[in-house]
């Protein structure tokens, strides 16, 4: 049985039919992931015997007639997500031995929907960074190309779907942390709207940006997860009161009539050839279903990322001060006085990406820069959250490229924040406008590489965006596609 | 200090509002708990967690945005104050900045001439206490308290419109007594649920401002009275040599009772505010409002007036007895159906008197508003003299007990009883044939031996009016 080829849906119908056992499925999953972790590096906690007794819990569920659809079923956290007993090291050497004593609310609604946590995923530090090679634990590697990344922050998540090691995973997604790596994997990411997921729990990066979301083989494994993951959170302020959904249920709608938006400034200068030629196929595919295809300007979205530069690091300075070396985390032998323990605390527990963020947020928010920077970017934020209020007046989704570029190799952009940082060009604006967004395969390049292309809706259309994404996936093949090594 | 400088002050005040659970989440707020037992991962700043707003500490916002006749802000905002320090747990403190709950209003205040002063309120935000630093206990090292972190505090700035110490101090009051009447506050000032910082400035009189010093720590009226006589010396000594007062903070040494210099502007904070994305912009219904203004007590002014009016007492005894609520309550049911004047008398010399000498507020007293009512009563019934039921107050004071359980156990109750007091006469005058002769024949002085010699026999329990009139009946019926 190939359990591990399966999607949540064929293994949620195996395990009601008695198929297999949760705990088969499980101990097949944990021996596949014991031989592929150090190839892909995508875990940085394993928790076994925590999973098999998860599992057991589940086989004791469905004996006793309990069918949720996720019961039983295996996922695993990005490591941002705090799990009470077991560490949360967001990729950091600052909290490399951390151990929370609660559990992120994501957590703890997937677990009582009766999910199996296999254990924690690789990522880049705190979430900063695009390619997975900010981690403390070592970079992550794309399973299609082993030379390359598996974008980021997300990127364990991507690379472990991709490489078939579970079939679902959480990730979060402050610039696109979620869509880029389910890109540069051909694994399906949804962003979904700011508010429908709670933010309790997951280490904050940028509030206000940070958003919670399911990552799978499929749209339709997406709104599963989203089921159990959405809804309104009383511990999150930021968390809508409307926040529930039901994702399974909006979807097997058709295409004909849908008015999807075209983004000019998607399609522009440095736009991989190949990934624009998958995107425009799959718009023909749509076109040929009867969706009418318009054209909608996002003319702001060209200052996405010099806002997101800003804002981001701004919020970052503030919500990473708590790691202090004071009550938890990595606290500095070299401590002689209070502001050395800050200090080398600080130095030491942060990698160079995050502590590059912190100083140009400190700096952004500082007297005198405050409204040269930060009040301007809130400006910015304001007329790209109109861009998108203006063309979701004329078209239900808005459809273009995830990325400029399929995956890059290791080391590529490394040394260079600012075209890292163009990585999340077409993501960004997504996540200042806070609406949702599916990134989803669409092709290959020649060399075998996943392009992925990103279905954006208005606010709280998360239903809509799954829905077109699995009339797609129902009708297209790319999905289905898994790297060889991993995919036997 | 020489006439010709004049002194500038204005305070901020931190107060903590007396709600059951913390500004952010659900942990007591309750004051002496075992070091960090009241905590959890909000209040600690762990990772992951965030804030929700107790909605009970924005009623007690708003209502002394009310009791201030303050402008309320429909929609103000969270901000994040960010410094280092090791009891701030997430290195910001979530305060309000750009736009405070509470806007401009003001506070009345009696002056010693009996001249009433306005004193402008600048603002009133709320914001989150941090925890406590503990030094004593350890050795080379600082222990972390974070019980208090989180807890709701309303910051109140005043405008710069207090000339002198004394000024200051009654702002501080009327400010503290308003509190209390809100119950938003205990207002406990040893706790530190009640502090001030004073900004103290001198110029001459009709100059603009001066450079301020702002002295932290003021937890009592007496310490924020002697840290601005302090500050005011110390200013002037330095601008009368021709130096230049250097805008800095200034910590009080209540020990030493002097301030001294704890940072300068140069080495102050960038705090880098910015509005927290953890918590949405606060906005006030008008049916919210209107709600917390219908359950508003009756407040210390118009309480006072009331005072004159209803019970006819004179300004000076008003104000006193409105000066806290709970003495106000206590007034209030001693005087009910009696002489209220009489009761205002009792309340402020007797009651204020011995709470001061055994240093007890009215909650912890010892002698219920009830019983010295029912004194008064027997007083007013003749049961007992005025100067039998002072020696009956102080056994309720310190003993304890009901008024008419110690008029019977003492056998204090008086003597009415015309015969009982004739028969009294009758023997003093047998026993005193030399003054009887002598105040007959016209020497009416001796009229007051004669009391007192009854009220001797009766142990002072023979009615006072009763004597005077039998004995100048029998004196001279001869």
């Amino acid at each position: 049985m190939d359990l591990h080829l399966q999607d949540i849906h064929s293994l949620a119908e195996g395990l009601r039919r008695r198929e297999f056992s949760a705990l088969e499925l499980t101990d097949t999953l944990l021996a596949r992931l014991a031989n592929r972790q150090q190839e892909l590096n995508a875990f940085v906690t394993v928790t076994a015997d925590l999973a098999r007794q998860q599992a057991r819990d589940a086989d004791a569920r469905l004996a006793r007639g309990d069918h949720h659809p996720l019961l039983g079923i295996p996922l695993a956290h990005k490591d941002i997500f705090c799990t009470r007993g077991v560490r949360t090291t967001c990729a950091s050497r600052m909290l490399a031995d951390f151990v929370a004593p609660y559990d992120a609310t994501v957590v703890q609604r997937l677990r009582q929907a009766g999910m199996v946590m296999l254990g924690k995923l690789n990522m880049d530090e705190f979430a900063m960074g695009s390619s997975n090679e900010t981690s403390h634990f070592g970079p992550v590697r794309n399973p299609w190309d082993l030379s390359r990344v598996p974008g980021g922050s997300s990127g364990g998540s991507a690379a472990a779907l991709a490489a078939r090691l579970l079939p679902a995973a959480t990730g979060t997604d402050t610039g696109g942390s979620i869509r880029q790596p389910a890109a540069f994997c051909g694994v399906t990411g949804l962003k979904p709207t700011y508010g429908r997921v709670s933010r309790y729990g997951m280490v904050a990066f940028a509030s206000s940006l940070d958003q919670a979301g399911p990552m799978a083989r499929s749209a339709a494994d997406c709104a599963l997860l989203m089921d159990a993951m959405a809804g309104h959170d009383p511990l999150d302020s930021t968390s809508h009161p409307k926040a529930a959904g039901n994702f399974s249920a909006a979807l097997g709608r058709g295409i004909a009539g849908l008015r999807i938006g075209v983004p000019e400034e998607f399609f522009g200068e440095g736009l991989d050839p190949e990934v624009a030629t998958a995107v425009q196929a799959a718009i023909q595919f749509f076109a040929a279903r009867g969706a009418r295809i318009l054209s909608v300007h996002l003319p702001h979205s060209v200052h996405a990322v010099s806002t997101y530069y800003v804002l981001a690091p701004a919020e970052a300075s503030s919500n990473l001060s708590r790691f202090d070396g004071v009550r938890f985390g990595h606290r500095s032998e070299q401590r002689s006085d209070l502001m050395e323990l800050y200090c080398q605390s600080r130095y030491e527990g942060f990698g160079p990406e995050v502590r590059r963020r912190i100083l140009i947020g400190s700096y952004v928010l500082s007297a005198g820069y405050y409204d040269a920077y930060y009040r301007k970017a809130q400006q910015v934020r304001a007329l790209i959250r109109e861009d998108f209020r203006r063309a979701f007046a004329e078209v239900d989704v808005i459809l273009g490229p995830t990325t400029p570029t399929p995956a890059f190799a290791l080391g590529d952009k490394s040394t260079d924040p600012v075209s890292m940082y163009l990585a999340d060009i077409y993501t960004i604006a997504v996540n200042l406008a806070g609406i949702p967004a599916l990134s989803l395969p669409c092709g290959f390049t020649a060399q075998g590489l996943p392009i992925g292309m990103q279905l954006m809706g208005d606010y709280f259309a998360d239903e809509l965006l799954l829905a077109v994404g699995d009339a797609y996936q129902r009708e297209t093949p790319w999905h289905q596609q898994s790297p060889k090594e991993f995919g036997l | 200090m020489s006439t010709e400088w004049e002194v500038v002050i204005g305070l901020e005040v931190h107060v903590q509002l007396n709600t059951q659970s913390k500004i952010f989440c659900a942990c007591p707020t309750a004051f002496g708990a075992e070091p960090n037992t009241h905590t959890c991962p909000v209040c600690l700043g762990l990772p992951g967690a965030l804030p929700v707003l107790n909605e009970a500490a924005v009623d007690k916002a708003i209502a002394f945005g009310l009791a201030i006749n303050a402008q309320l802000h429909r929609q103000s905002i969270f901000a994040r104050k960010n410094y280092f320090y090791p009891d701030l747990p997430k290195g910001y403190q979530i305060s309000q900045y750009e736009i405070p709950i509470v806007g401009k209003g003001h506070l009345d205040i009696l002056l010693t001439d009996g001249s009433e002063k306005r004193v402008g309120i600048t603002r009133a935000h709320l914001e989150e206490d941090a925890g406590k630093s503990l030094h004593e206990a350890f050795v080379a090292q600082s222990g972390i308290d974070l019980n208090r972190a989180g807890t709701p505090l309303l910051e109140i700035v005043s405008e710069p419109d207090l000339r002198s110490a004394s000024e200051a101090v009654a702002y501080l009051k009327k400010l503290h007594a308003l509190v209390r009447y809100l119950d938003i506050s205990d207002g406990n000032m040893q706790e530190g649920s009640f502090r001030c910082d004073a900004n103290v400035s001198l110029r001459r009189p009709g100059e603009p401002f001066g450079t301020r010093a702002e002295i932290k720590n003021l937890n009592s009226f007496r310490f924020l009275e002697k840290a601005i006589l302090f500050e005011m010396d110390r200013q002037r000594e330095i601008l009368e040599n021709g130096g230049k007062i250097v805008q800095e903070t200034r910590l009080f040494d209540a020990n030493k009772g002097e301030t001294r210099s704890m940072r300068s502007k140069e080495e102050a904070n960038d705090y880098r505010y910015f509005p927290d994305p953890d918590l949405l912009p606060l906005h006030l219904a008008e049916e919210r409002i209107d709600r917390v203004r219908v359950s508003l007590p009756e407040l210390p002014d118009v309480r006072r007036i009331r005072f004159m009016e209803q019970y006819g007492l004179p300004a000076y005894d008003a104000q006193v007895l409105t000066a806290h609520r709970e003495l106000a309550d206590y007034y209030e049911q001693v005087a009910e159906n009696l002489d209220a004047k009489i009761a205002a008398n009792w309340v402020m010399v007797e009651l204020l008197g011995a709470m001061n000498k055994a240093g007890l507020e009215i909650p912890d007293f010892p002698v219920p508003a009830g019983e010295l009512r029912l004194l008064l009563q027997r007083m007013a019934d003749s049961t007992i003299s005025g100067k039998i039921a002072k020696e009956i107050f102080e056994i309720l004071c310190s003993e304890g007990g009901t008024v008419d359980a110690i008029i019977d156990a003492k056998g204090l109750r008086q003597i009415t009883d015309e015969r009982a007091i004739l028969a009294l006469i009758d023997e003093i005058i047998a026993n005193n044939p030399k003054q009887t002769a002598e105040y007959r024949a016209g020497k009416e002085k001796l009229f007051g031996f004669f009391v007192g010699q009854v009220m001797k026999a009766s142990h002072g329990k023979a009615n006072p009016d009763q004597v005077n009139s039998l004995l100048k009946n029998r004196l001279l019926s001869q």
